[in-house]
């Protein structure tokens, strides 16, 4: 398998690793894939007046994953959470140029952007 | 000094010894004769060559020369052995027995074969990667012709009781054919002595040139007949047609002379390396996990899972060490390995494994150099790793609800 530049450059320096406070009620979760398909996606945002101002990630995956969730976190701030809806799992693959086998990937990073949101809008749904 | 990458994937082939290419290279320019041109001494001088060769490997697994068949090495070798039995002794039995840790050359061939109407039966593993002698037992009927069962694996290393398989296979009147692709060159291999009618090998794992293998075919007690694969000339006693691969042949001959002399001191060495390897990892790291039996296998082998990482990411991050993992990822199908998940490792551990396959030319300086840089990619990997996280935090990963995908 080889890899593009941008993914090794994702995996070798991840954007935005590590976690928030899960219980901040600013802070979305979510988290997707299971352990037995080989990738497993956290994904974190904390939303302030509307705008994404952090995101932070942690991935169990092939490099790809890492990549596709990396660059997810940094396209993520300084979004609002309606534009943060909108990323597509199509736009990771051509910015990190995916082979076909790899698409998976992206479409996890997207469901975990998407999970996140969710998250957060029951959260503050329930307030 | 290290020299890069760091080649630590002996499983998948080694590189020629350059003894062996030395005795190779007169047979490409000067000695280029067809050793079955009969007439004149171009002829002659590859002949004999072959001759050598093939004496060569009979002594290393114990056999007379004349059953030695060269073939392009242990995929046709393992195909030759199962259709050819298949197809020769139809009229006595219907039914074969291999085991699901074969490799693929075995696997595919027998799934061919139910497609024409023989049955196969696939004997499990326990979770040392060994086969029961007693479900082997069971499992042979009045229909069956041919027991398949490998030698050593090429995944875990783990090595089979094959004189029992042998014994059990004789006193049935079974056939047994070995695949010892991963085995003949490593550990001592005696055909008489284990029981073995037919017996797989490849010169490319053994420090011989690629494109040439061998079947070993009992000629007495009994007599094992198999049809060819190919029509042709009637090269090797008929089983297998074509113009003999007379450089690579030479080459594999010395491979084999080479490990005969060297096995003994060789597999000392190598099994102390794979034990620094191995300790090394094992001190640094916890929630690491040998897959395969701690013992019965392979000195070269070493095959452990990384809980909370998962193997394409780890290799990736050892970019320059050559090594190969079970993971899904580093395969076209998407499943992990399919040998590990027979062992009853979860499909989490089977993404998270490395296969190291010490060999002939690796060094100390290598291992603790291999040992060092995992255990930095695994530490790495953890700490970008959500499950290690939740592990850390108490969180029994197996009570959580994952969205499969």
């Amino acid at each position: 398998m080889s890899y593009s530049a941008k993914v090794i450059d994702h995996y070798s320096n991840p954007r935005n690793m590590g976690s928030l406070d899960k219980n901040d009620p600013n802070v979305g979760t979510g988290i997707v894939g299971a352990p037995e398909c080989g990738d497993v996606m956290k994904l974190q945002l904390r939303v302030n007046d509307g705008v994404i101002e952090d995101a932070k990630f942690k991935t169990f995956g092939c490099g790809s994953a890492i990549a596709s969730s990396s660059l997810a976190t940094e396209w993520l701030k300084g979004k609002t959470v309606d534009e943060a809806f909108t990323i597509k799992n199509t736009d990771i693959v051509s910015e990190l140029s995916l082979p076909p086998v790899k698409i998976h990937c992206s479409v996890l990073a997207e469901d975990a952007i998407k999970a996140a949101i969710a998250d957060f809008r029951k959260k503050n749904q329930a307030e | 000094m290290l020299k890069f990458p760091i080649f630590m994937d002996n499983h998948s082939t080694t590189p020629v010894d350059p003894r062996a290419l030395e005795a190779m290279l007169p047979y490409f320019t000067q000695k280029f004769g067809n050793s079955a041109s009969r007439n004149h001494a171009f002829g002659w001088e590859a002949e004999s060559a072959v001759d050598r060769a093939r004496g060569q490997l009979a002594q290393l697994i114990h056999c007379d020369p004349k059953e030695i068949i060269f073939t392009s090495g242990a995929t046709e070798s393992n195909n030759l052995a199962l259709k050819g039995v298949a197809e020769m002794y139809r009229d006595r039995g219907d039914h074969m027995i291999t085991v699901v840790t074969e490799h693929k050359a075995i696997l595919d061939t027998a799934k061919r074969l139910e497609k024409t109407g023989l049955s196969v039966t696939y004997l499990t593993v326990d979770s040392n990667g060994l086969i029961d002698l007693t479900a082997l037992r069971s499992a042979i009927t009045d229909k069956t012709i041919l027991i398949s069962i490998m030698l050593a694996n090429n995944e875990i290393g783990v090595i089979q009781p094959i004189s029992e398989i042998g014994q059990l296979a004789k006193e049935r009147g079974v056939l047994f054919h070995c695949d010892a692709t991963q085995g003949v060159g490593k550990v001592p291999v005696d055909v008489r002595a284990m029981g073995i009618d037919l017996l797989s090998c490849s010169a490319h794992k053994m420090y011989g040139p690629k494109g040439v293998g061998a079947l070993y075919v009992r000629k007495k007690n009994p007599r094992v007949r198999i049809a060819p694969l190919m029509d042709g000339g009637g090269h090797e006693r008929g089983m297998r047609s074509g113009t003999l691969n007379v450089p690579a042949i030479v080459g594999f001959g010395m491979a084999c002379e080479i490990c005969e002399k060297e096995m003994a001191a060789e597999s000392a060495r190598l099994s102390q390396l794979r034990d620094r390897l191995s300790i090394r990892i094992l001190e640094a790291l916890d929630e690491v996990y040998l897959n395969g039996h701690p013992t019965q296998r392979l000195a070269q082998n070493l095959n452990m899972s990384f809980a909370y990482v998962e193997g394409e990411s780890l290799l990736m991050g050892l970019k320059e060490v050559a090594l190969s993992s079970g993971s899904a990822c580093t395969t076209t199908t998407l499943e992990p390995s399919y040998v590990l998940r027979s062992l009853g490792v979860g499909s989490d551990l089977a993404h998270s494994s490395l296969r190291f396959g010490l060999g002939r030319f690796s060094t100390e300086e290598e291992v603790d150099y291999v040992a060092q840089r995992v255990i930095e990619s695994v530490r790495r990997l953890r700490e970008m790793s959500p499950l290690y996280e939740m592990a850390k935090e108490g969180i029994d990963l197996k009570s959580v609800q994952w969205a499969a995908h």
